[in-house]
């Protein structure tokens, strides 16, 4: 059961622009199983929108079913949150994006309720581009339910309950850019300094935004042999990038040498600094992310970093060209056309 | 011999291929009856296919205003040699078989008891145009016109409506007249017409419109104020959004910028089109979908995380021939408790049950209100004969002064001026309902978590026996809020005491009134009545039911759901409940209803036994 966490905090708490200390992006204390590679990722949403100044409740959290999914729990007290039902979460955020396109719809998934129960509803969540961050906490494993293999466990991976599976594993980032997703990114819960720019720049992404992150199950599968292990994910981890975050208000200052470095400019101004490790990869180019996500795999590698970004894309109530208000804020005057015009309609029909 | 001369109470079926444009040359037909006052109720009868099979069209003209299927057919329009021997099987003794005799009738087929007009439709339009296209398309067009010469029907009105639809495509008024007296002049030639069947211009169509329900439901959910709607294609509730979409074009696209104060989302199939509504709705915006049964079953899950989550959802179920695949082109109303008891777990769902084209729009207007008011799923069944049929209805009114019941919604004011902690599931009022907040609304103050799981007051997460009863005895609670809010049956009394009722709803409505109609003129007995409206009952039902020593209940499915349904909300005595039934998937018709009354009564000796509490 969650509990409240103490409100003592020390006095001196760094505040940001709104004046919010970190403690008002906080959550209920978390019932997942201490070392949880998503307790990991909780703190790091809740210092990506401290940082960047969210206001807590111009946030809407979604999630579906699973350890994964409890998680918006524990993080951002003060923002709505829906724990729909299994693999459904896509689309109860497509319809609240509907609703009101102003907010910053956060979603969080898992392995199972993404690659397996909600694939479906995933790929058309890609397919629209909906304005959203689709966080998937990659386990490799159903935790709730107790240790079985899900879609993304790696061949010949071995689990706690010690067989191998047979099974090829769907790879959600290759899976998204082939679909076209705008933004696609992998990340490793452990590596904070990596993860929480990559979360800043999929909020300032206009489109759907996916993060593919690594999150070991301590419980279930960080075990010799599991390729979702601690172990395996820190000996086997190669970043593409680093990436740091300047918003739109502040001066680049760093100077980087050409070639090494890339700046990508978001919508709102802000730019993003894409420190490059690996030169072959251009983020901007669809086939070279999904060519390097092979090439590492053969090396037994897992690559990491932003993989691919097109800031020019166009999301979901671009291309429907819905009014720029939120829809839910319109009243009758907008939406009824009234009592004559039912008049006419009654006499087309005589 | 001389036969009697029967004037504006007639059923006339065509029998056409599909794919071949039949469906507007038979529409232009019933239209013009309407147009000379006189009522008409149409019914198409169409495969599940897009060309090639047969495909009927049923209009029964009655200027007494019965508008359900009288039963049997008085003049079939023979166009579809595949069905010939059928269709000319279904005319009753006395009738007319008018068929395509291109191909002359063979001896086999012939009946004695009707007469037999044949006219050779196919062969002049391949005489008159090259074109194979045009040769099929105005053979439609002549059969109208033979028909007007054989019933006698005033060709200006046919010609106006040809008019009317050629708005703007002048160039095809005139090849449409020449065929349509091209086909006048072959008939009137012929010794037997018109025939014994007539139709005569009557006012008795007053200011009624024609519509289907499914374009009801679709001009309720624009004046109702959805601003979202998600969908997956499925016959036959597909028109629903085709006219919500129509109307939002028409209505709610800003002039200047050309952007839509709507959202149409074709969602991937009903799971997410279920889920897109609720997300919607949850974010503050009144939305709805529309589906039919297979539709229904996927969206269970969901529904049941609408009620018990509490967020106003608003479905359109045009209910079809189940189970599975079932018959989908033909209407039932079958998905009575599978919507009422929606989803796994103690559930009850809010059903509206619409009869006419004015209630499909009503009802769903009203489902907006009903669906934030209440916090709940709000099932609208209307049915594929309802939905797809043009059908004559009072006309659609709706009253500038209006504004939406939004229900009990915390603004960021109310939030502000809160001492006490906010609890979304309090039950402040006392009528089981509690307060909701729209995400985005106060910094501070207001927010909680939605979840399908067991919460307390507070939208916390609990594992508490006791909490969890709590809740789910405030969800029965606010049922009976909502037994008093949504619309209360329509009961009819004869004026003389009266110990057996009727109980019918949707679209059983016309038939059955027609049918106590004609029991009483046949054979004086008088029954009450009472068409139920919705689900919750209101009191009003279990009254009735009690007034009577039994009551029938008329339905259209194989096992009697909405008896089983009164039988089970109300604990009643089964035997109190006559199941009157059809679901071949044909629109119940007023002959059998009376047919199976009249037997049941004069069967029955003694009356059920009733058995008291």
């Amino acid at each position: 059961m969650s509990y409240k966490i103490p409100t003592f905090r020390h006095p001196n708490l760094p505040k940001n622009d709104l004046g919010f200390t970190s403690k008002d992006y906080e959550g209920a204390v978390s019932t997942l199983c201490a070392g949880c590679g998503h307790d990991s990722i909780s703190a790091a949403i809740i210092e990506a929108c401290f940082e960047m100044s969210i206001p807590p409740h111009r946030v809407a959290k979604l999630s579906g079913i699973g350890c994964s999914s409890k998680t918006p729990t524990y993080f951002l007290g003060n923002s709505h949150g829906f724990n729909s039902v299994h693999g459904r979460m896509p689309s109860v955020a497509t319809g609240a994006n509907m609703a009101n396109r102003d907010l910053l719809y956060i979603g969080v998934s898992g392995d199972g309720d993404t690659a397996s129960i909600g694939m479906g509803q995933f790929i058309h969540a890609v397919r629209r581009n909906v304005n959203m961050v689709y966080i998937c906490e990659n386990n490799g494993v159903y935790g709730l339910t107790k240790g079985q293999d899900s879609a993304t466990t790696d061949m010949g991976s071995i689990s706690k309950k010690g067989e191998p599976n047979p099974l090829e594993p769907i790879d959600l980032c290759a899976i998204s850019l082939q679909l076209g997703a705008s933004f696609v990114a992998n990340s490793f819960s452990g590596d904070k300094k990596q993860l929480i720019p990559i979360i800043k720049a999929a909020i300032l992404h206009q489109g759907f935004a996916f993060i593919n992150v690594i999150s070991p199950c301590v419980t279930f599968n960080n075990v010799p042999g599991s390729t979702k292990g601690y172990d395996y994910i820190r000996q086997h981890m190669a970043s593409t990038n680093t990436v740091d975050f300047v918003p739109p208000a502040d001066e680049i200052t760093t100077e980087y040498d050409p070639g090494t470095s890339e700046q990508v400019t978001m919508h709102d101004g802000s730019v993003i600094n894409l420190h490059k490790i690996d030169d072959e990869l251009d983020i901007h180019v669809r086939r070279s992310a999904l060519k390097r996500i092979k090439d590492y795999k053969m090396e037994d590698k897992v690559l990491t970093g932003v993989l691919f970004i097109d800031e020019e894309s166009k999301e979901v109530h671009e291309t429907m060209n819905t009014t720029d208000v939120p829809l839910r804020s319109l009243t009758e005057k907008e939406l009824c056309p009234g009592a004559a015009s039912l008049e006419d309609i009654n006499n087309l029909h005589r | 011999m001389k036969r009697e001369i029967i004037i504006n109470k007639f059923v006339i079926k065509f029998a056409n291929v599909n794919g071949t444009g039949s469906a507007s040359a038979n529409k232009l037909f019933s239209k013009a009856i309407f147009r000379m006052g006189i009522p008409i109720s149409p019914k198409n009868i169409f495969p599940s296919n897009i060309q090639g099979l047969p495909t009927w069209y049923e209009v029964r003209v009655n200027e007494n205003g019965y508008l359900g299927r009288r039963g049997g057919i008085d003049i079939m329009v023979g166009i579809n040699p595949q069905s010939m021997e059928r269709d000319i099987g279904e005319l009753e003794q006395g009738g007319y078989f008018i068929y395509d005799s291109t191909k002359p009738l063979s001896e086999d087929l012939m009946r004695h008891d009707i007469d037999v007009i044949g006219i050779p439709f196919t062969q002049h339009c391949r005489e008159m145009y090259d074109d194979e296209r045009k040769r099929q398309l105005f053979r439609n067009v002549m059969y109208v016109g033979s028909l007007a010469a054989l019933l006698d029907m005033d060709m200006e009105v046919i010609k106006e409506l040809i008019r009317e639809q050629f708005r703007g495509k002048e160039k095809l008024i005139e090849p449409n007249f020449e065929a349509l007296q091209k086909g006048y002049d072959i008939a009137k030639a012929l010794p037997n017409c018109p025939i014994a069947y007539r139709v005569e211009k009557r006012d008795k169509v007053k200011d009624k419109i024609l519509m289907d329900g499914n374009e009801a439901c679709g001009l309720g959910a624009v004046y109702g104020g959805a601003s979202v709607s998600a969908w997956y294609p499925i016959t036959p509730s597909t028109s629903v959004i085709d006219n919500f979409n129509k109307y939002c074009r028409k209505f709610r696209t800003d002039p200047e910028t050309g952007k839509k104060n709507y959202a149409i989302v074709q969602a991937e199939d009903e799971l997410a089109a279920i889920g897109m509504v609720i997300g919607a709705a949850w974010n503050g915006a009144r939305s709805f979908t529309a589906t039919s049964g297979p539709g229904i079953s996927l969206m269970n899950e969901f529904l049941g995380l609408a009620y018990f989550a509490e967020i106003p959802t608003v479905l359109v179920n045009v209910q079809r021939s189940g189970p599975s695949t079932g018959m989908p082109t033909r209407t039932q109303q079958s998905d009575i408790l599978t919507c009422a008891y929606a989803s796994h777990g103690d559930t009850k769902q809010v059903c509206l049950y619409p009869s006419t084209p004015k209630e499909c729009f009503e009802h769903t207007a009203q489902a907006f209100d009903l669906a934030e008011r209440l916090q709940t799923p709000i099932m609208i069944l209307s049915d594929l004969d309802l939905g797809m049929n043009d059908t004559m209805s009072e006309p659609l009114k709706w009253d500038d002064s209006k504004e939406y019941d939004r229900g009990k919604v915390l603004t960021e004011e109310d939030l502000e001026n809160m001492d006490e902690r906010f609890g979304r599931y309090l039950d402040v009022d006392g009528d089981g309902i509690g307060y909701r907040t729209y995400p985005g609304t106060h910094p501070t103050k207001g927010s909680f978590f939605t979840r399908g799981t067991s919460k307390d007051e507070y939208a916390i997460y609990t594992e508490s026996g006791e909490k969890y009863v709590e809740n789910m005895q405030r969800l029965l609670h606010k049922w009976r809020t909502a037994s008093e809010l949504v619309p209360q049956p329509k009961i009819r009394k004869t004026d003389k005491p009266c110990t057996v009722g009727v109980i019918y709803y949707g679209t059983s409505e016309a038939s059955t009134l027609e049918a106590l109609t004609h029991l009483y003129r046949l054979h004086r007995v008088s029954l009450d009545s009472l068409g139920i409206k919705a689900f919750p009952f209101s009191d009003q039902i279990g009254q009735f039911i009690e007034e009577h020593d039994y009551v029938f209940v008329v339905e259209q499915n194989r096992d009697a759901q909405m008896r089983s349904l009164l039988i089970n909300e109300y604990d009643l005595d089964p035997e109190r409940l006559v199941p009157v039934l059809h679901y071949d998937g044909s629109p119940i018709t007023a002959r059998y209803i009376r047919h199976e009354i009249r037997d049941w009564i004069l069967q029955t000796s003694t009356l059920p036994q009733r058995h008291r509490y």
